[in-house]
């Protein structure tokens, strides 16, 4: 079975400023992988990379076993990008925004029908929001809405989800039911899961891999116990992390 | 056409007016929501004075001014689009640029065919009371032509507006979807050309939303009140035209921002329990 995600060989630059350099990473079908590093070490880059939104200028790049160009049904990549500044102003209910999430599976001019409501219905049940589906989005706590934006990604069922600094300033209540949706999309639904994160408390435990990376080259992948191991703790990985990169010098 | 209709639209003029009014009241609204939400407030502002230019072109050319000043107004949207898209410039500086240009062009363009006189005025600041049965009609097709549009494709332009980058990731056609969207106000400013003036019918695009952001919970409960803020202004702004004889076009966008005022004052829908969601996540 081909990787859900891939990357070989993936090099990348802004004008002359190179960015990835040779990065390789693989994802398959039901793994749990999380991509750690500080500030500038590419990992943006490389999520947009792996999304399609950007060519690598050298090495390649397939999602579900594809080019991400030649992705049909563009709807089995889930995405859940940092918590857009819109959101706190949308005049919205919590039910339209994941319904939004539907639209590129139906087709964006069909109307929804009942497939799509219980679909919309069961990705709220799983990020427990079912009780504030109609609610106005603004409403919510921070972290209400960045599980509204998770249920969003859910939504449609999707094969691959990439979340890009989900949990930033989210509530403890909201991690734990963040990390039980991931756990279960992995576990049940044989979906792999990309976590970009600054913080691993919620889900260290649940992580198959963890790949670091430093300076645009991977300075680290395997399972998060190889790390833990070295003295470095996942939950407070924003001050343990860098240290321990220095450590590699 | 003379219906039997209460004061204040008891003449045909008025009745032709009310049609026209109604159209561009409930449409540009619509529009206007989406511009809005996606801080791109003045874009009709843009597009209005680049239709100006194309007005100015059609008087120069002895063409009626409405078919070229929709040519020019679809043709600016898009090119503003464009810029903004392709990140050439930033949002604010590609409206600045068509504004002052459409303006400047209109000018000259008037200058050379000789004609800034009060039918120019017409385009620039509305006359809805001249509104003929031509113009009712054209406007009324466009306005049928904006409804289809969004009936169709407001749940996927409001996937952009949540989030424009997730809706690319998920394949939905974003650029297509963004000139449809600027082409779409092209004609919402042709269509209220006649009614307000290029230099006010962004007011009808921005100002009820205002409104409507206050009183409704739902995006789609947003489109609904915005139109019917749009409408409730273009029947009292005409009514209070008639009663005070008053410009109609500037009457029409006052009653808009007074409501928008009204609104502004009313507890926000749902207001309370932001504050509380917010208070418990601090």
């Amino acid at each position: 079975m081909p990787p859900a995600l891939a990357a070989d060989a993936v090099t990348f630059a802004y004008g002359r400023t190179p960015v990835l350099d040779c990065v390789h990473l693989a994802v398959a079908p039901g793994e749990f992988v999380a991509l750690a590093g500080p500030n500038g070490s590419g990992k943006s880059t490389l999520v947009r990379l792996l999304l399609g939104l950007l060519a690598p200028a050298t090495g390649t790049v397939s999602v579900l076993g594809m080019p991400p160009g030649a992705l049909r049904q563009r709807w089995r990549v889930g995405y859940v990008p940092q918590r857009p500044a819109m959101v706190d102003l949308l005049p919205a209910t919590v039910e339209e925004v994941v319904m939004a999430g539907r639209i590129a599976r139906r087709g964006w001019w069909r109307r929804p029908d009942a497939g799509d409501r219980a679909s919309v219905a069961a990705a709220l049940d799983t990020v427990a929001l079912g009780d504030l589906a109609k609610r106005r989005l603004a409403e919510l706590s921070g972290g209400q809405q960045q599980r509204a934006l998770i249920a969003k990604a859910l939504a449609p069922g999707p094969d691959l989800l990439i979340l890009d600094e989900p949990v930033a300033g989210v509530d403890a209540d909201s991690q734990r039911r963040f990390r039980d949706a991931l756990v279960a999309l992995a576990r049940e639904r044989d979906a792999a899961v990309l976590l970009v994160s600054h913080e691993f408390g919620a889900v260290a435990d649940d992580l198959d891999r963890l790949v670091v990376l430093r300076a645009g080259k991977v300075a680290f992948d395997g399972p998060p116990a190889e790390l833990t191991a070295t003295g470095v703790s996942l939950g407070v990985h924003a001050h343990d992390l860098p240290l321990w990169l220095e450590g590699l010098r | 056409m003379n219906l039997p209709l209460p004061w204040p639209f008891d003449r045909d003029y008025m009745q032709l007016a009310l049609i026209a009014g109604l159209v561009v009241g409930v449409t540009a609204p619509l529009i206007g929501t989406f511009l809005v939400q996606r801080r791109l407030s003045l874009m009709g502002d843009g597009v209005g004075h680049v239709a100006f230019a194309g007005v100015s072109a059609g008087l120069l050319a002895g063409v009626w001014p409405v078919w070229t000043a929709l040519v020019a107004a679809v043709a600016g949207a898009v090119a503003i689009e464009w810029l903004r898209a392709r990140g050439r410039a930033t949002g604010d500086l590609a409206l600045a640029l068509f504004f002052y240009s459409g303006i400047a062009g209109g000018v000259v363009l008037t200058g050379l065919a000789g004609s800034l006189d009060a039918g120019t005025l017409t385009y620039l600041f509305g006359s809805i009371l001249t509104v003929t049965r031509a113009d009712a009609a054209t406007i009324a097709v466009l306005g049928v032509a904006i409804l289809a549009a969004i009936t169709v494709a407001w749940r996927a332009l409001f996937s952009l507006v949540v989030d424009e980058e997730a809706a690319r990731v998920a394949g939905l056609p974003v650029g297509g979807l963004n000139l449809a969207l600027a082409a779409l106000t092209a004609v919402t400013v042709v269509a209220g050309m006649r009614i307000v003036g290029v230099l006010l019918v962004a007011a009808l695009m921005v100002l009820p939303v205002g409104a409507a952001q206050r009183l409704a919970t739902s995006f789609r409960g947003t489109l609904v009140a915005a139109s019917t803020v749009g409408a409730v202004s273009a029947v009292l702004g005409l009514a209070a035209a008639r009663q005070w004889g008053l410009a109609p076009g500037g009457t029409i966008v006052l009653v808009a921002a007074g409501l928008f005022v009204v609104a502004s004052v009313l507890p926000r829908a749902g207001g309370l329990r932001a504050v509380q969601a917010r208070q418990a996540s601090h």
